[in-house]
């Protein structure tokens, strides 16, 4: 069964296997013509989805006794990391080359830190998702540190590096205990060994509150948030970029393997601490986004609201009844995040200039007239993060919250989510009427990838909110390997 | 794809064909981009016609129905679903006509982005129409919050001085009541397992006590829109700061939104707690009636007076939408399209005045019927039109609404129209006062000696209006006539309810 066994993570390990390639290819490449190190990159992306929509026929289930775990849900969150590359790509060319950081190592860490996100879906192991957590990370921490020697840039590469280790560590703290308590790592093994009465429930619990607090800081939840902001105003943006919306990603893929196909049976524990972490990180996400003066700070707060958002799911899918549904919308929540996202974070990189300039939300002003399909794009990323249709950012907060509301006693926990989207749109709509109302002469860049990422996405956030069926059709049918009594 | 393509669907969505020819358009051949608008609006208007014609007067329930699968989510179909019945069809003509007027309003008030102004427009249009005519609750979402969309920027950009204010106000506000409707729209969708309208009120099967609550959260968005008294301050911000064909489709039609969401949805999917709530919604109304009329008293802006006008006015709407008799109900709708044309036409005049003038202070004015006689004619009619003199439309709308106010069951007592009516008179002092000032008595200010009288264009912009006026007021049967089978059938629906309740 080696064959099956590798199957289940030949796109992942593909995108792995390409990153090692690219590093020796890139040597070859002059430096000034690292477009084609992007170029290649890509391809190995694309190739990697290519593989990835054969999955079906390649193998599927449980692999590596249980380590790797490809199912539909992994299928889908694989597809969606690998969409997310390709658009980073594209993003990050002229960027690089503008700001005079053009490095070949650039697109090699993205793939790297791809295959960890890969892994992470398919993680059926604690250990695995252990090793996801560091293959993701580690090249971030770089990317992050990217733009050296800026100060901002290395800042926010210390910072995040050392949170990052400190989360880890409580991550692998919680695994242990999670070890001591069951005696395996595997979850299928954990959830048998609590159903059959034979776990220590008190280490047990310790460990899943310290896995839930160092997946937490993956995914920017409040209390765990506090290096966002500084990490992405230091980043690259194009790095910003794919943080905000990777790594959330593929901690939101761990928590959800972890806690509903492993922990299922301490919902009764997790599920409030869920629910209470979701309503703090949508209130202050929110709150603390309206005082930002800086487009970089205010997408990161926003960034640490739509976890809250995302967390609602979690704390509504106490219930193999619930479950299933309430894992859906959270992927397609996620899945409306990254188009979203990466192309407000485009607009960011249209008006951003060297050493950190053209990054207040006041430089934005008069971005209307001097571009306006530009401006236009914004609007919709605007309204789309605000949730209101006919967006894709609307029609995945309703399907959200219709999770929510199925669920006994969370009422308001929906009610707190939609009070926050308001107040979201007090910020959100701030930057439509600088661009829109406000005079001003912006000086911005015109460059062709960007357009065409910004134009694409801006395209992708409203078809998807207007003819959402196949694709949402995709994510409800992403379920998560459950094991039955 | 032939059924999809029925008048609903070509009326509701053919704005969006202007939107996008002028989308393709130059910015700076203004001209044609106006004249693409003007024709886009008119055809829409043509085709609001074309459905009048089809429609069958004496059916009570929905028409012309579209209804078709749009995705599927979490167990639901969501519909493609629009119809059209005696609630929905003069809203639809309301919100058509008065398009194609503010349009033309605009032609030597809008100067600046023309091109985004009219795409703006046109879109408002589709949203407006779409609100009315959807009939699945998340196709009806999404039509009302699109109309936020454009109608903020209609007043951010081309406002007054505190436009940025006045939009972020007008979209926190609105957004705030609907998203508490959203999350009773996806509870009934839960416990009905459709969004479908007329298959919820098939089903009709809510208890009283979780009706209470969705009432109200239905309510919080359409009491927001209307708006009803204590919630209306968004309004005069709004009303003042847009540019005056945003105030005509904002007075006009966005608020009839609201008391047409109360009409559409509250009266009819829970019927038992608007029985039981009816008295306190007369209450606020009638607040809102006397408040909004003594504060239009008090203002010194043209444009603010006519604002807190339709407070008062929209008050009159939703008593006698809340009277849940035929009467109460067939004045209300009429009253929804009575305000729609005077006060549109009042915010027209109140434009016409300010593009010459630039200012809209009372005192600024004076004598201006020697200067403009056509002008002051035209204003005098709206002007006793708004104030409900009998042998014009407002008269009709409002004796209407107090003839079922004093004889409603549900709200209990005469008193609520007893103190309505005091309204009118209200009504009177303050229009009379304006106009007054305005018009009559000697010219005090040299600015005013030279002011030119209003072009073959602005004319042309009222008089459609004015006809309007004069029809309903005179011989209001066929518009009742389009009417009274649907609301009979909710009237029926609503003495089922009550003896429920009792």
């Amino acid at each position: 069964m080696i064959s099956h066994d590798l199957a289940t993570v030949l796109p992942a390990g593909l995108v792995a296997g390409w990153a090692c390639v690219l590093v020796v290819v890139d040597l070859f490449i002059p430096r000034g013509r690292k477009g084609w190190t992007a170029l290649l990159a890509a391809a190995g992306l694309v190739a990697a989805l290519a593989t990835l929509l054969q999955a079906p026929a390649l193998g599927t289930g449980p692999g590596f006794g249980g380590m790797i775990v490809a199912d539909s849900f992994a299928l889908f969150l694989q597809a969606l990391f690998l969409i997310i590359g390709l658009v980073v790509v594209p993003l990050t060319v002229d960027y690089l080359r503008r700001m005079g950081i053009e490095r070949g190592e650039y697109y090699v860490l993205l793939l790297f830190s791809l295959s960890g996100m890969m892994l992470m879906a398919l993680a059926g192991d604690l250990v695995v998702v252990f090793l996801a957590l560091e293959l993701l990370s580690l090249p971030l921490y770089v990317l992050a540190g990217f733009a050296r020697p800026r100060v901002e840039s290395e800042e926010s590469a210390m910072k995040y590096f050392l949170l990052g280790a400190f989360a880890s560590a409580l991550l692998v703290y919680g695994i242990a205990l999670a070890y001591g308590a069951t005696g395996s790592t595997r979850l299928e093994a954990i959830l048998g060994s609590v159903r059959g009465g034979g776990a220590n429930p008190r280490f047990l619990l310790v460990g899943a509150a310290l896995i839930l607090a160092g997946l937490g800081f993956k995914v920017a939840a409040v209390p765990f948030h506090m290096w966002t902001p500084d990490v992405y105003h230091g980043a690259p943006s194009p790095a910003a970029a794919f943080m905000s919306v990777g790594a959330k990603a593929a901690g939101f893929a761990a928590l959800l393997r972890v806690f509903l196909s492993g922990f299922p049976e301490l919902a009764g524990f997790w599920a409030p601490a869920a629910m209470w972490i979701s309503a703090f990180t949508m209130a202050w996400g929110n709150v603390a986004a309206i005082a930002q003066s800086n487009i970089k700070r205010m997408l990161a707060y926003s960034s640490i609201a739509h976890a809250g958002y995302i967390l609602m799911a979690l704390a509504a899918s106490a219930g193999p009844d619930l479950a299933p549904a309430a894992a859906s919308s959270a992927v397609f929540y996620l899945l409306a995040y990254a188009v979203t996202n990466l192309g407000a974070w485009g607009v960011v990189m249209v008006v951003e200039a060297a050493e950190g300039r053209g990054l207040a939300i006041d430089d934005y002003a008069g971005l209307s007239r001097r571009r306006p399909w530009v401006a236009l794009a914004m609007a919709v990323f605007m309204l789309s993060l605000t949730g209101v249709p006919p967006t894709v950012g609307f029609l995945a907060k309703f399907y959200l919250f219709r999770a929510v509301i199925d669920a006994p006693g969370l009422l308001w926990l929906a009610i707190v989510g939609v009070v926050t989207s308001l107040v979201s749109a007090y910020y959100y709509l701030r930057v439509v009427v600088v661009m829109y109302m406000r005079p001003g002469e912006p000086e911005t860049r015109r460059e062709g990838w960007l357009g065409a990422v910004i134009g694409l996405t801006a395209v992708a956030t409203i078809v998807l909110g207007l003819l959402p069926g196949p694709v949402l059709a995709w994510a409800e049918q992403a379920r998560l390997l459950t094991y039955l009594r | 794809m032939s059924d999809l393509l029925s008048t609903l669907t070509v009326v509701t969505f053919f704005p969006l064909v202007g939107a996008l020819v002028i989308l393709l358009l130059p910015k700076d051949r203004t001209t044609a981009i106006r004249w693409t608008a003007l024709a886009t609006s008119l055809v829409t208007f043509i085709l609001s016609l074309v459905l009048l014609s089809q429609f069958q007067a004496g059916e009570a329930g929905m028409q012309l129905v579209v209804r078709a699968p749009w995705f599927r989510v979490a167990g639901w179909t969501i519909e493609y679903h629009l119809g059209v019945d005696g609630l929905s069809l003069l809203l639809v003509l309301l919100t058509t006509l008065l398009t194609v007027v503010s349009i033309l309003s605009t032609w030597s008030a809008i100067t600046e982005r023309v091109k985004e102004f009219m795409l703006f427009f046109l879109l408002l249009e589709m949203g407006m129409i779409g609100v009315f005519l959807a009939l699945d609750l998340f196709l009806f979402y999404v039509f009302w919050e699109f109309t936020l969309v454009p109608m903020y920027f209609l007043i951010g950009i081309w406002g007054g001085e505190r436009r940025m204010y006045a939009a972020i106000k007008f979209f926190l506000y609105t957004m705030a009541g609907s998203i508490l409707m959203l999350l009773a729209i996806l509870w009934l969708g839960l416990a009905g397992g459709t969004f479908s309208v007329p298959d919820l009120i098939a089903q009709g099967n809510i208890p009283a006590n979780i009706q209470f609550w969705l009432f109200l959260a239905f309510a919080a968005a359409f009491a927001i829109k209307v708006p009803m008294w204590p919630l209306h301050s968004w309004l005069p911000d709004a009303h003042v700061e847009a540019p005056t064909a945003g105030s005509v489709i904002l007075a006009g039609v966005l608020l009839k939104m609201g008391t047409y969401g109360f009409l559409r949805f509250n009266l009819t999917l829970f019927p038992q707690a608007a029985v039981q709530l009816a008295p306190w919604v007369a209450g606020f109304a009638v607040v809102g009636i006397l408040y909004g009329a003594a504060v239009s008293y008090a203002q010194r802006d043209v444009k603010k007076l006519v604002a807190y006008s339709s407070v008062s006015h929209l008050g009159f709407v939703m008593l006698g939408l809340f009277a849940l008799n035929a009467q109460g109900i067939q004045g209300g709708i009429l009253q929804m399209v009575n305000h729609g044309l005077s006060t549109g036409a009042l915010f027209l005049i109140v434009g016409m005045i300010y593009e010459r003038r630039h200012t809209r202070e009372l005192e600024a004015f004076g004598g201006l019927w020697k200067v403009m006689p056509i002008y002051a004619a035209l204003t005098l009619i709206v002007t006793l039109s708004s104030m409900g003199l009998p042998g014009l439309n407002g008269f009709v709308g409002e004796f209407t609404i107090l003839l079922g106010a004093f004889g409603s069951e549900a709200i209990g007592s005469p008193w609520f129209a007893g103190l309505a009516a005091l309204g009118v008179i209200l009504a009177a002092i303050y229009m009379l006062h304006m106009f007054q000032k305005m018009f009559l008595g000697p010219v005090t200010k040299d600015e005013n000696r030279g002011l030119k009288d209003i072009s073959a264009r602005e004319i042309l912009c009222l008089v459609p209006l004015v006809i309007l006026i004069f029809w309903i007021g005179l011989y209001p049967r066929p518009f009742f006539a389009l009417m009274s089978p649907s609301v009979d059938r909710v009237v029926a629906a609503l003495q089922t309810a009550a003896l429920a309740v009792r």
